[in-house]
């Protein structure tokens, strides 16, 4: 190849649109909450993992309706934001 | 819904499981798939030129290209082989999460991050037509299109036989649904996708794969219990980093500390993390030089941390698990092998829900890492390859549908991959060791490009011919015979795992060599052209004026501190 081809240069482009931590909060929350009510259920339907008594699905539960819950809210669209 | 998913459960499995998944576990997974298909659809509308497509409109925080970064070397089938490891070799694993992590990390950040990002250029091929020219570029851009797209489709194979020993799932329907997905993903959003929903991973590994670190050490009884059970199962130091490495036969990896140190820390993971555009195209998509410096040191953070959630869970299986686990190839009714690891303590600990949400983090690692290498290869294959050599004069409308295209493409290139390794599994091992025969050669060649402005076209092209084919060369002795080890690792009780570091640290040497050289007798590129491209000649913004706190070297060196803390605590 004799001839030279450069480059294209970048260009920065800004959308406006949902950021990545609204959909990673939206999942979380589902997620959360579906884990904490199966897991409450094992209250009274003990599952046969090793540890079962430190119920780590309701803490996990609990963790993800705590942390999805906040990542929706803070980055739910709201008008005015960017 | 409930008895649906039960249905398609039911279909999918068959009785030689590791793992039996309820419905909710289903449903987990099933909402996992519709969210990424979700979310492809929503930034179909953001992706309408080739910058959008290929470089996320390079418009990233540094904590969104940081996190994703790290993902795209996050997959599943990493965290389940350094597992694996873990089991096998200890806590010598750790090394390829700390030296091999954070000085190339923070070296790529501080160091050349600038040049890829001023100089303009869209993939590393590209600044290789820019510093060296068209001889170097091609080589680098076929040889890179080449290797990612078969790695995908390794990838998605071991996706598939990983869900058919653990959950018993139909290997082809895990090869085709995983790949539609990916595809349908990918085609519509481009990087956007493939970044967002890196990601999205992020989280779900961590989330979903924590509860094993922190029951498992309730259950041992904290690290000096651990320590205790593994000393009472096995002999040999499984539990530090430096101390046995004094000699090749001190420790069960077979390794010696400059191996480790010189052939890790200093080549390989300098090319992985440095050159592997996989990963570097990540790095490049943020909005501004700070964010694009900060991405890997803001990512070589959370690397430190990695080893929670993956060394450590091999260590409670050594010390916890009541059978042994053994090799692949011992496998039999009745047994696990290394690579098991972490689905078995997955199910160790955790009950219905969690499961799911351990085993989505499995399959969202495997797809990431899927989307990762196929936009990837969608940006090369577009700017490196079809481009230059193919159709010059093309709109930009044009190459927007070369890559969707090109995705497809890779896709389907992939899924053939997948089909041709579930026949002769023997091209994995190959195909692996090829993709590592490139870059040790290729940091060489850009590291030399960056920095010493002497180096010319000529010598660039026939350094990085040589680094690669003396690679080749050294594989091949060892494959033909394994007495050659001795003289590559230069000691008689080195392992196979020492061979990769010194081959890496020898054609690396062999590539910087070549390269001088021939650059020494060939005439260099003017002081003009080498303008943005090479230290000495591009102008670098300066961080002065930040408060220390915003500075990329704040961060660098607080990463520092954190690993010679480690380091000295697990020496």
């Amino acid at each position: 190849m004799k001839e030279k081809v450069q480059d294209i240069p970048v260009h920065h482009t800004h959308h406006k649109m949902l950021p990545v931590w609204f959909f990673i909060g939206v999942l979380l929350l589902i997620y959360g909450v579906i884990i904490l009510f199966v897991s409450v259920r094992e209250y009274s339907h003990p599952t046969p993992v090793v540890l079962a008594e430190y119920h780590a699905g309701v803490w996990g539960g609990v963790i993800l309706l705590l942390f999805g819950g906040g990542y929706t809210w803070r980055f739910w669209p709201r008008a005015g934001r960017r | 819904m409930s008895a649906s998913l039960s249905m398609l459960a039911m279909w999918l499995t068959d009785e030689n499981r590791m793992i039996s998944l309820q419905t909710p576990d289903l449903l987990i997974i099933v909402i996992y798939f519709v969210m990424v298909l979700g979310i492809g659809f929503y930034l179909r509308r953001f992706a309408n030129t080739s910058d959008d497509f290929f470089m996320a409109g390079r418009d990233m925080s540094a904590w969104v290209a940081g996190l994703s970064f790290l993902s795209a070397n996050l997959g599943a089938l990493e965290l389940m082989g350094w597992a694996a490891a873990a089991y096998q070799y200890g806590i010598l694993a750790t090394h390829f999460y700390w030296i091999a992590a954070f000085p190339s990390m923070v070296f790529l950040g501080l160091v050349m991050m600038p040049f890829y990002y001023i100089s303009n250029t869209h993939s590393v091929p590209g600044y290789l037509q820019l510093r060296y020219g068209e001889a170097t570029r091609a080589l680098s851009g076929i040889s890179f299109a080449f290797m990612t797209v078969l790695m995908s489709g390794i990838n998605m194979y071991a996706m598939a036989l990983v869900m058919k020993v653990v959950l018993g799932w139909n290997i082809h329907f895990s090869i085709w649904i995983s790949s539609l997905t990916v595809a349908v993903y990918v085609t519509l959003g481009g990087l956007y996708s493939a970044i967002f929903n890196e990601v999205l991973q992020f989280f779900l590994i961590w989330l979903g794969a924590l509860t094993i670190p922190v029951l498992g050490m309730i259950e041992a009884g904290g690290w000096n219990g651990l320590v205790a059970k593994i000393h009472q199962r096995v002999q040999g130091d499984y539990v530090h980093l430096w101390s046995p490495m004094s000699t090749f036969a001190g420790n069960p990896m077979g390794v010696h500390w400059t191996g480790i140190l010189f052939g890790l820390g200093g080549v390989i993971a300098f090319g992985y993390w440095t050159t592997d555009f996989l990963v570097v195209q990540r790095a490049m998509a943020a909005k501004d030089l700070r964010s694009a410096k900060m991405a890997p040191i803001i990512a070589s953070y959370f690397k430190m941390f990695v080893p929670l959630i993956v060394i450590l869970p091999g260590l409670l299986a050594l010390g916890l698990l009541p059978f042994k686990l053994v090799p692949e190839s011992a496998v039999g009714p009745g047994l696990h092998s290394y690579n098991e690891v972490l689905p078995l303590m997955l199910a160790r600990y955790c009950g219905p829900g969690l499961l799911g949400l351990g085993v989505t983090a499995l399959i969202a690692g495997f797809m990431s890492g899927m989307a990762g290498n196929v936009s990837a290869f969608a940006t090369v294959w577009t700017y490196d390859i079809y481009r230059p050599y193919l159709n010059r004069t093309g709109t930009d409308k044009h190459y927007l549908l070369v890559g969707r295209w090109c995705t497809i493409l890779g896709v389907i290139a992939s899924i053939g991959t997948a089909y041709l390794v579930t026949h002769f599994k023997s091209i994995m091992d190959y195909m692996q060791a090829l993709v590592s025969f490139f870059i040790a050669p290729l940091f060489a060649t850009v590291i030399l490009g960056m920095l010493w402005k002497r180096a010319t076209a000529k010598g660039g092209f026939w350094g990085l011919l040589a680094g690669t084919l003396s690679s080749v060369a050294m594989y091949t002795a060892v494959v033909v015979n394994p007495a050659a080890l001795r003289y590559l690792a230069l000691s008689p009780d080195a392992k196979p795992m020492a061979e990769n570091l010194y081959r890496a640290l020898w054609s690396w040497i062999i590539c910087v060599v070549v390269t001088v050289i021939v650059s020494l007798c060939t005439t260099p590129k003017t002081e003009k052209e080498l303008q943005g491209l090479v230290y000495g000649f591009t102008s670098i913004p300066s961080d002065k004026g930040l408060a220390f706190y915003k500075r990329p070297i704040f961060w660098g060196a607080g990463v520092a501190v954190i690993f010679a803390v480690l380091q000295y605590i697990f020496w």
